[in-house]
């Protein structure tokens, strides 16, 4: 069973940094398989301010310090990777990796995160990078003068509208409900800015453009009416999805496609695990990923140490 | 500075020489923001896999990356990293914004040598 790892964990965010720190750390051979760049949704954040013990800091020292913690510990992270084949029923786990390589392993520590959403509209994917955007601050500075729109009605998308309001001329936020999701105090700063004005109780239906966007079409979802809007960009904030694409139909999920786990983050395949923000919960967060990957780990620990 | 394990195009003369002496370049001109730093990690991945394509970037922010920012093909970019691809010193492709492992390698692949990287059967 040389080439058997203990634990396998999919993702390396901070669930399943955390996770890999504390299995590498009980000596047990174990590999991180992440499917994008090392560190999750804690690379798209620009100031972490709520991490106790670390004053401020940001996404990338925070995860790099993670990574490196994990590595000390003697565990393999492979980054960049597509995961082309789960299988998790049997006694022992088999991850295959970009349609070749294969990793067993006896328990498996699922923390796939989530992944932003997107509009899925004509015209988005074409434009992303000419006036589709997804980052005010790394953006925003395009815009400079410039109208945009955009689309959301929580936290994030109030939060960027202000911050975006810096650099635009005009700010038009297209919310899909009468009424936002954000807290009081981010609607109130948007509300409060005279460049920023609401389209409510509507989705945008299409983006066009030439070399960059121009207009988008959106629907007015009381009456159905579509109207035009010229525009020179489109931010999108929709909120976050679990990634669980690939083991949907391996695992128990929730009817909002969360991975259902019991206290000790086991779910319901024997020696399998989840963490973090593809799990079942209501606060997502970086502290609280690292302490399900924390309790995800030791359960693994102790179910490999009555594996026969 | 760019906190990156890639070199850096730290001039606009520094850029001039690299095309100069390298048959192919793949140089991503960024910041340490969340769009760019995949693009930086996947080319650090990359180095190894790719021998004979230099794999540099450039900071955003220094005055000398007008020899990015201003180039033809970047006209009409808005989003962060913009990221070039020269053979023989001339412009191939040029991408804007975040880019995946898939969308890198096929233009490396496209443009450059086919990647020599093999996975072994027998993962260890
Ligand atoms: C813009 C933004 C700002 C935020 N700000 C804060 C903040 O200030 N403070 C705070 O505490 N929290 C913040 N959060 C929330 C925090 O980032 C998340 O709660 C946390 O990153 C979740 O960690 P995770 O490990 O569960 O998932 P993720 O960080 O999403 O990491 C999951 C990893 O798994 C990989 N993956 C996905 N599918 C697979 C697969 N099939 N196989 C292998 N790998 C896979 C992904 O590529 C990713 O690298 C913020 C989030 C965002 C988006």
């Amino acid at each position: 069973m040389n080439n058997i790892y203990d634990v396998i964990i999919l993702g390396a965010g901070p669930a399943g940094l955390s996770a890999g720190i504390y299995v590498s750390r009980a000596k047990l051979k174990t590999l991180i398989l992440n499917e994008g760049t090392v560190g999750g949704q804690v690379i798209l954040t620009h100031e972490i301010a709520n991490y106790p013990g670390v004053e401020t800091t940001n996404g990338f020292q925070l995860i790099n310090t993670m990574k490196k913690q994990a590595k000390d510990f003697g565990c393999t992270i492979k980054a960049n990777l597509n995961i082309t084949g789960i299988n998790l029923l049997n006694k022992i786990k088999e991850i295959e990796v970009n349609g070749s390589d294969t990793y067993k392993a006896k328990t498996v520590i699922l923390a796939l995160g989530g992944k932003p959403r997107t509009l899925n509209i004509p015209g988005e994917e074409n434009f992303k990078g000419r006036g589709v955007s997804y980052c005010a601050t790394c953006d925003g500075e395009f815009f400079t003068d410039k109208e945009v729109v955009v689309v959301g009605g929580g936290n994030s998308a109030l939060e960027e509208s202000v911050s975006l309001a810096k650099y635009v001329s005009k700010l038009t936020v297209v919310h899909q409900f009468d009424h936002f999701q954000a807290l009081p105090y981010y609607v109130e700063m948007a509300k409060n800015n005279p460049k920023i004005n609401f389209i409510m109780n509507s989705e945008l239906r299409e983006i066009e453009g030439e070399a960059s966007v121009k207009k988008v079409k959106i629907e007015n979802l009381s009456t159905g009416q579509i109207s035009e809007l010229n525009t020179d960009g489109v931010f999108v904030f929709i909120g976050y999805s679990a990634n669980i694409d690939k083991v949907k139909d391996l695992i128990t999920l929730n009817s909002s496609g969360e991975i259902v786990v019991d206290n000790n983050m086991k779910t319901s395949i024997e020696g399998v695990y989840a963490a973090g923000d593809c799990i079942e919960k209501r606060y997502r967060q970086v502290t609280t990923a690292v302490a399900d990957g924390t309790i995800a780990a030791l359960s693994a620990s102790d179910y490999l140490m009555n594996f026969e | 500075m760019l906190m990156t394990n890639l070199n850096h195009v730290e001039s606009a003369e520094n850029h001039k020489k690299i095309l100069e002496e390298n048959e192919n370049v793949m140089i991503c001109c960024g910041r340490m923001g969340p769009m760019c730093l995949p693009v930086y990690d996947i080319m650090e991945e990359l180095e190894d896999k790719y021998k004979d394509v230099k794999f540099y970037d450039m900071d955003f922010d220094v005055p000398d990356a007008y020899v990015i920012k201003n180039a033809p093909e970047c006209a009409g970019f808005m989003g962060l990293p913009f990221t070039m691809y020269y053979k023989n010193g001339k412009v191939v492709k040029a991408t804007t914004s975040i880019q995946d492992m898939d969308q890198v390698s096929s233009i490396l692949d496209e443009y450059f040598e086919k990647s020599e990287y093999q996975h072994s059967k027998v993962a260890d």
